[in-house]
């Protein structure tokens, strides 16, 4: 009653300043933004707050927090078309999008695949404004009670997700998740700056891979490279099934995975340090182990779709909580946001919720409107952008690739971005190839910095409090939420495990000769024994001892499904292997050559700067792998890098630099 | 007037105005319409350098002649090595560059981190924004203090969430193992702000914040009684003496503290040490540069548009809640705090350096 007391007049004030024509006109304004800005992977709401954030100072403030919002509300729902159509994961918050939502695509059913995707980001937005205003008031004691004990299990919690994925060969999966775990590691230990696989030579390994790069590569490279073989669109067959408003249906007909997932996506978006990247996740493996019949998943399930989507919107609501309550942004465009709320003359902190309420309203509640008119648009946009997925694929791809290098390149602004992306992209052929589980891989990789940094701080804290008083330190480790989350992990093991065998993430591959997958896991063991042994030579225990575990384990692993594959015959399912039987081996363009494309690309901009490099690429690919006539080639070259450049005109984002610019001074866009 | 005189003059004039157009270009002010001005951080978007560049970017590109657009343009990495590197190789075109560094960038150059390919002597100096900090503790240890002697609070097992025995919290891990107490760093963290979160949640039971994040954060703790200030470090006067921070003018400061603790000397390696840090840590925290090579009309009229923005008469009211309330130097002042930011005794600086290997185990020459 106290609650609503003070909720409802402030509510109503907000309402009050929300719903004036000036002030849902820079929220449109934000919301168009947004979504252009999302469309394009790795750009997300840093790029376009950062746009907006010269223009703040001196708006009025109810006007500049619509603005804002507006753009950041919408970015986690645009970024699911290059999700769902591409392949392509817009963001650590819509990877397990990728997962369904591409498998229907390419069944022609993109159109039912986005709408039942914005539906459900629509509903996921709702309900966290719904939940949030509310808990805002009473969400201090709950976010302080998530300590560092609390967080870990969160993060084994979403690390227990890779049993529900690991694949047909469960052994398989874990080593994936296991080097992606150890690929996490790379670079300038969280805890005593201990280097990993790195040497101060090469600087840019010092700060270790970026999601942006490792998701790029290990799940849009291999989806664009096999979809560009078989030079065809994207939906087999060229055509459109079903059409958005099954999606709508398909959404209402889930209702309930919808709320429970938009549920699981406030909650943890509230806790902070945690970030959006276990979310959508956890979403997934809660999809999947709370319904009937499995057999699809992976191979293009609605559902797998609606639950990460409900998620990752709801998310973002929740993720307002820390940043609002406590000053401490839980993501990169959320920092930004602060910063922009200071432009405007307020500062996150308690007393923004105490003396301000109405305020914070609007900011919560500006969100949710967000969230109704960019997804509403979506999905009238929905029916119409599928039809890209009708295209010949050979058109599409060269674009596809320009976007990528570009977007990868956003993430350090170094070559090395471009170096990292073709060898993350390689081993992303190889996993697919393989039927390694690429989620786990990927799950593992996210995972690692949290994994380690609250092991080794939950670890040092634990220790002094058994120091004091050994039932201080029992309390702080088994807290009841501590409990609890294991019961939940426990579960969610056991039924992963069980169920695995019936998910194929990536569809079901045949097996071929013992060779090729053989070598392949050789060389990860290797990958994984010189990266324990340069753990080895770390003297810091706190900066050595979580890569010595994880690699352990993974040799483990490693080891065990080697004296597998040489103890079985050629048709056991661990030999599973793409290029020998079926659509990958019988696609008319080699790999090799294909991504050949793609490596020219890199070498060009490495000699002679991206732009001039993506000139020549468009041009080449155009005229020679899809045969068009010069004339339309030029032209396909002229539109795309039209586009990019105005886009990186107005993000202020500049390209690669080569050779050539080291020796000659050159204007911009060639700089 | 006499004509001949009006003459002479005129010819005077003329003769003084041709001789001086090449001069004028190169003596006065630059003109900066129309350009795009990127102030270039060597930080991501979320820390407290894009916290101060934002608060001054718009008011720099009304202060600037011709009122170009000032972007502020991150580039993160290597906790910002990466940053100050590039900057070390850019030549000054046109004054369209400018480049803002912190402690952060400074502690690495004065330790020898391996990484660091700049040269602060290189570069030239526009602004320096001074700030505090301040160390505060749960209300139950605090409590155990006897006026300004911490003694009583050796036998404590402190926790105390750390970005880092290398970085700014070097500060207050050496003044607190100064005080003989017992601190034990927990690193890992990646801002302030979630060491604040730890001392919140009760995992950590000591912390420091910077005096914006101070005011900001704490103080609702203070006022609730979940936190008590324990010192300021203090802020520099004229002569170089540490006195009590104007911001917290009621605050003890750690040299106030320390003289009263029996088992910290303000004198010797440690203090000098201390001092030294300190220094190049808070009251030169924060500065901009332009690049090797620019010529004096540039730097003076980046450092009249500085004074043009501290001289507005909403400045204080406007920067007090940004910045806090220290001094914001630009000219001669500022150079003498980038002298005293960026050198330190070779004393002070083996010290730590040894003090960071056997203490933490952190070695500065791998």
């Amino acid at each position: 009653m106290d609650i609503l007391a003070t909720a409802l007049p402030a509510l109503g004030e907000a309402f009050a300043l929300i719903l004036q024509p000036q002030q849902i006109g820079f929220l449109l304004v934000g919301v168009l933004l947004g979504l252009s800005v999302g469309v394009f992977p790795g750009l997300g709401g840093i790029a376009g707050l950062s746009l907006v954030l010269p223009f703040l100072y001196g708006m009025d403030p109810v006007s500049g927090l619509a603005l804002m919002v507006g753009l950041i509300a919408v970015v986690p729902t645009s970024d699911t078309f290059a999700s769902v159509l591409m392949g392509i994961p817009g963001s650590s918050a819509s990877q397990a999008t990728v997962l369904d939502g591409f498998p229907l695509a390419k069944k022609g059913q993109a159109a039912r695949a986005l709408s039942a995707a914005f539906s459900s980001s629509l509903f996921g937005g709702l309900l966290g404004a719904a939940v949030l205003t509310f808990f805002i008031l009473i969400a201090r004691p709950l976010v302080l009670a998530f300590g560092l004990p609390e967080m870990l299990m969160i993060t084994i919690l979403g690390l227990s997700m890779v049993a529900i994925l690991a694949g047909r060969v469960v052994l398989k999966g874990l080593v994936a998740a296991c080097l992606g775990l150890m690929v996490g590691t790379i670079g300038e230990a969280g805890a005593g700056g201990s280097l990993r696989m790195a040497t101060y030579d090469i600087p840019y390994l010092i700060d270790g891979l970026s999601i942006v790069v490792v998701g790029l590569g290990i799940f849009a490279i291999p989806e664009i490279v096999a979809l560009l073989r078989q030079d065809r669109s994207i939906s087999k067959g060229g055509t459109l099934g079903a059409g958005w408003l099954d999606g709508v249906r398909d959404w209402w007909a889930n209702l309930f995975l919808s709320i429970r997932c938009s549920v699981i996506g406030v909650l943890v978006g509230v806790i902070p340090g945690l970030g959006g990247s276990v979310v959508d996740w956890i979403a997934y493996g809660h999809t999947v182990q709370s319904t009937k019949d499995k057999a699809r998943f992976g191979s293009g399930d609605i559902r797998g779709v609606i639950g990460p989507e409900s998620s990752n919107n709801a998310k973002e609501g929740g993720g307002l909580v820390p940043t609002l309550i406590f000053g401490i942004p839980g993501s990169g465009s959320m920092a930004i946001f602060l910063g922009g709320l200071g432009l405007l003359g307020y500062d996150a902190g308690p007393q923004l919720i105490q003396s301000n309420l109405d305020i914070t309203y609007t900011i919560v509640w500006s969100l949710a409107l967000a969230n109704v008119f960019g997804a509403g648009l979506c999905i009238l946009l929905s029916g119409q952008i599928a039809r890209l997925t009708t295209i010949r694929f050979t058109l599409l791809a060269p674009f596809l690739f320009m976007m990528i290098a570009f977007a990868a390149f956003q993430s350090r602004q170094s070559l090395g971005d471009l170096v990292a992306l073709m060898a993350v992209g390689l081993l992303g052929i190889l996993l697919r190839r393989f039927d390694w589980s690429r989620p786990a891989f990927l799950i593992g990789f996210v995972l690692s910095y949290q994994a380690e940094n609250f092991t080794n701080m939950a670890n040092q804290i634990a220790a002094s409090r058994f120091r004091r008083d050994v039932s201080e330190g029992l309390d702080y480790v088994f807290s009841p939420i501590v409990l609890v989350l294991i019961v939940v992990t426990i579960l969610s093991v056991v039924i992963g495990i069980r169920q695995s065998r019936q998910i194929l993430p990536e569809g079901v591959v045949a097996s071929g000769k013992k060779r090729a997958p053989l070598i392949f896991a050789l060389c990860v063991l290797a990958y994984l024994i010189v990266a324990w042994i340069d753990a080895y030579t770390i003297t810091l225990t706190s900066d050595r001892i979580f890569p010595l575990t994880v690699g352990a384990a993974g040799i483990l692993g490693c080891v065990s499904l080697v004296i597998r594959m040489i103890l079985q015959p050629e048709t056991d399912t661990v030999f599973a292997d793409r290029e020998a039987v079926g659509e990958d081996a019988e696609a008319p363009h080699g790999l090799w050559a294909t991504l050949g494309w793609f490596a020219g690309l890199l070498l060009l901009s490495a000699l002679c700067g991206f732009v001039i490099a993506a000139a020549i690429f468009l041009t080449m690919f155009l005229r020679v792998r899809a045969g068009l006539s010069w004339g339309r080639a030029l032209l396909g070259m002229a539109g795309g890098l039209a586009i990019l450049l105005t886009l990186a005109r107005t993000l202020r984002r500049d390209f690669p630099p080569g050779l050539l610019q080291e020796l000659v001074d050159l204007p911009w866009p060639f700089t | 007037m006499s004509n001949t005189a009006f003459i002479r003059g005129v010819v005077g004039l003329c003769a003084t105005t041709a001789l001086a157009a090449p001069a004028l270009a190169d003596g006065h002010a630059l003109d900066l319409s129309g350009e795009t001005v990127e102030w270039v951080i060597p930080f991501s978007e979320s820390g407290g350098s894009a916290k101060w560049a934002n608060f001054y970017a718009p008011l720099l590109s009304e202060a600037l002649p011709g009122q170009p657009t000032v972007v502020v343009k991150f580039m993160p990495g290597a906790g910002s090595t990466k940053g100050a590197n590039w900057f070390q190789e850019q030549e000054y075109e046109d004054g369209t560059v400018i480049f803002g560094t912190s402690g952060s960038t400074q502690f690495p150059y004065l330790l020898g981190d391996p990484r660091v390919r700049y040269e602060y002597d290189d570069w030239n100096v526009v602004l320096a924004s001074g700030t505090g900090g301040v160390a505060y503790l749960p209300p139950d240890l605090a409590a155990q203090m006897d006026g300004l002697d911490a003694t009583a609070l050796q036998d404590e097992n402190f926790i105390y969430g750390s970005q880092g025995a290398t970085r700014l919290d070097l500060v207050p891990l050496l003044a607190w193992e100064m005080l003989g107490l017992n601190v034990e760093p927990v690193f890992g963290i990646e801002g302030r702000g979630d060491g604040r979160l730890m001392f919140e949640r009760g995992e950590a039971n000591i912390d420091y914040q910077t005096s914006s994040s101070y005011l900001s954060g704490v103080v609702p703790l203070v006022d609730g009684g979940q936190a008590v200030p324990m010192m300021s470090w203090g802020a520099l006067d004229a002569d170089g003496n540490i006195v009590r921070d104007p911001t917290f003018p009621d605050m003890p400061t750690f040299k106030e503290v320390c003289e009263a603790t029996p088992a910290c000397e303000t004198s010797g390696e440690a203090w000098d040490a201390w001092k030294a840090f300190f220094i190049a840590g808070f009251p030169a925290q924060k500065m901009v540069f332009l690049p090797n090579g620019a010529p004096e009309n540039a730097i003076q009229t980046y450092s009249d548009a500085f004074e043009t923005i501290k001289a507005r008469a909403d400045f204080a009211e406007i920067s007090a809640s940004r910045l806090g309330v220290y001094p914001q130097m630009t000219g001669s002042e500022a150079a003498s705090t980038l002298e005293l930011g960026t050198t330190v005794p070779d004393g002070a600086k083996a010290f730590v350096s040894n003090w960071l290997s056997e203490r933490y185990g952190v070695s500065l020459d791998n």
